[in-house]
């Protein structure tokens, strides 16, 4: 039987080696950033990266180490894993209820509230920044994790993930829960969440890179040094005379090879979260 | 056809509730205030209304220019963010070669990284001194070396697109494989019984059903396009694409950035926004209208 690709050794291999190439090229800037980083600041700052800086030299962590002793860098860390960690809890509570309620049940309105999220997902939200903004001042919740948080939380995104999980798995359950005596919110919390643990994994982990990554939200409700996020204050530093290029160095070497390792882990969930949600809209 | 429950009378509404008043808060009031405001001269204290004088002061150079950055932005990155992730999905479309997941994660490890860092990255990488990495490689082929950030304004654009490519070429890979996932196998089959050639696939069968994954992809990319301002802010170390070669690093989202925040014109800075509304659903619109999306397709 012929197969159903030209697959010749020769061909496999030859793909294979193209695909070294791209691989190779893709993690270069990271590889680079690493090496970066056991660099003095004020060379990279004169010269860039350069060809010497790419030859690994053994592990200098003087650097790296002058960054964890500086006091507003730890506060970075600290409040980027605060907000990831509170931002993606309250993201999958709330958007698993309501991407539940509306792959369960039948109710008045439902189309009115699935129209709404779709008119939600067209709006870019940068337009909408200005008139966030005034509202944050009027909540005295500027300079604040909740003002950071609270528009964002409740992702259209992530509900119709929910709601396509949830048409999955057959009403059996519920009814099976009701025949038990459990309330509506009973059959959710014992029954079903466990159920839909699969997209929970998924939703977790996007959410959480998002909000570890997010930039222009915090660049504008962060005020003052102690509030900034990982990214913001990364952000300060980039400054044509700066002279915290070590400082900038490391701490991007911080924010990255933590999600990298992460991702080793959960790959597949990440893969999950962006695939089954939107493509079939 | 799935079942539906209807009993518990308040519980369905119960559990949307978050999302009706995330709604309402954060995106209908929002709206309302920004198209408001867009009429408005606003002063703390005393707002008044100016008719469309804000949408007036919007014929001016640096909207066009940030109108026009936007949009090349946008094409250069569909351009190269489509037909370059499709051909490589087909290529790891190939479950029974190990290799190929590891590949696929290689390319979407860019994707975890954030603008800033991305943008540090790429300043130090393309940075102006002749022993600079970039510069050094391309010296022997003649390239003189240049600042790539402040050079020019061509240079300064390949930059942003670029920077896009690196970042984003994994996850569409993910996307176009996803798609490729759906096309049956038999078809292929079949054409090969025929003897068809890889091309013949490729543009027979493959790229046309990849078409609802191609407009996801493009409608995203439009939506992505328009809405960039991270990435020259990074590049450009702040001030909405001043600083950049021929501002070409202002687009519409900086713009609004500009006059909203930076220059507390709030009104003008809301239609800006609203501008860009138009814009990104008029391209949506048309866009999905050449796909043909709008066809009914039964029959």
């Amino acid at each position: 039987m012929r197969s159903l690709r030209p697959s010749g050794l020769s061909t496999q291999a030859l793909l294979s080696l193209f695909f070294v190439v791209v691989s190779l090229l893709f993690l270069f800037p990271i590889y680079a950033l690493i090496l970066a980083s056991f660099r003095p600041g004020r060379d990279l700052i004169r010269f860039g990266i350069t060809a010497k800086t790419l030859v690994p030299r053994g592990f200098v962590l003087t650097y790296l180490a002058n960054v964890l002793h500086s006091g507003t860098y730890g506060i970075w860390i600290r409040n980027s894993v605060v907000l990831v960690v509170a931002q993606t809890t309250l993201s999958l509570l709330f958007c698993s209820m309501v991407g539940y309620g509306l792959g369960v049940y039948e109710f008045k309105g439902k189309k009115l509230v699935l129209s709404l999220m779709l008119l939600v997902m067209m709006v870019p939200l940068q337009i909408l920044i200005l008139p966030l903004y005034n509202l944050l001042i009027f909540f005295k919740s500027m300079n604040t994790f909740r003002g950071i948080m609270f528009p964002f939380i409740v992702s259209p995104f992530s509900i119709f993930f929910f709601r396509q999980f949830v048409l999955g798995i057959p009403l059996d359950f519920v009814d099976a829960g009701r025949i038990d005596g459990l309330s509506e919110g009973g059959i959710y919390l014992r029954i079903m969440a466990p159920l839909m643990a699969p997209a929970f994994g998924a939703m977790a982990i996007l959410g959480a890179l998002q909000s570890w990554n997010n930039f222009l939200w915090p660049l504008i409700v962060m005020r003052t040094k102690e509030m900034f996020t990982l990214p913001v204050g990364l952000a300060t530093l980039l400054t044509p005379y700066g002279n915290n290029y070590d400082m900038l160095i490391s701490g991007s070497v911080m924010a990255t090879i933590p999600i990298i390792i992460i991702f080793f882990f959960f790959q597949r969930y990440f893969i999950a979260g962006l695939t089954t949600g939107g493509i079939k809209g | 056809m799935r079942r539906s429950i209807g009993s518990g009378r308040f519980a369905p509404y119960l559990f949307v509730l978050p999302f009706i008043l995330s709604f309402l808060l954060f995106y209908f009031y929002p709206l309302v205030s920004t198209v408001l405001m867009s009429f408005q001269e606003i002063i703390p204290g005393q707002s008044h209304f100016i008719g469309l004088l804000n949408y007036e002061r919007l014929f001016n150079p640096s909207m066009y220019k940030a109108i026009w950055n936007s949009f090349r932005y946008t094409v250069f990155t569909i351009l190269i963010l489509i037909p370059i992730p499709i051909l490589l999905a087909v290529m790891l479309n190939n479950p029974g070669n190990p290799a190929s997941a590891v590949f696929r994660g290689a390319l979407f490890i860019p994707t975890l990284v954030s603008v800033v860092v991305a943008g540090t990255i790429i300043r130090l990488l393309f940075a102006g001194s002749p022993s600079a990495i970039v510069n050094s490689l391309l010296g022997p082929f003649g390239v003189k070396p240049m600042d790539w950030l402040i050079g020019n304004s061509t240079s300064a654009m390949i930059l942003l697109v670029g920077m896009a490519t690196w970042r984003w070429t994994g996850v569409n890979i993910i996307y176009f494989l996803s798609g490729l996932q759906n096309i049956s196998r038999d078809l292929y089959e079949a054409a090969n019984i025929d003897g068809a050639s890889a091309w013949y696939r490729l543009f027979r069968i493959t790229i046309p059903l990849l078409k609802p994954t191609i407009i996801f992809v493009t409608t995203i990319s439009v939506f992505g396009g328009f809405a960039m301002f991270e990435e020259s802010y990074i590049l450009w170390s702040g001030n909405s694409g001043g600083g950049s070669p021929n501002n070409v690093g202002l687009t519409m989202v900086g713009y609004i950035y500009l006059k909203g925040f930076q220059g507390g014109a709030m009104g003008l800075g809301s239609a800006i926004g609203l501008i860009l509304l138009l814009i990104v659903l008029a391209v949506s619109i048309i866009q999905l209208n050449l796909f043909g999306f709008f066809k009914k397709e039964d029959g």
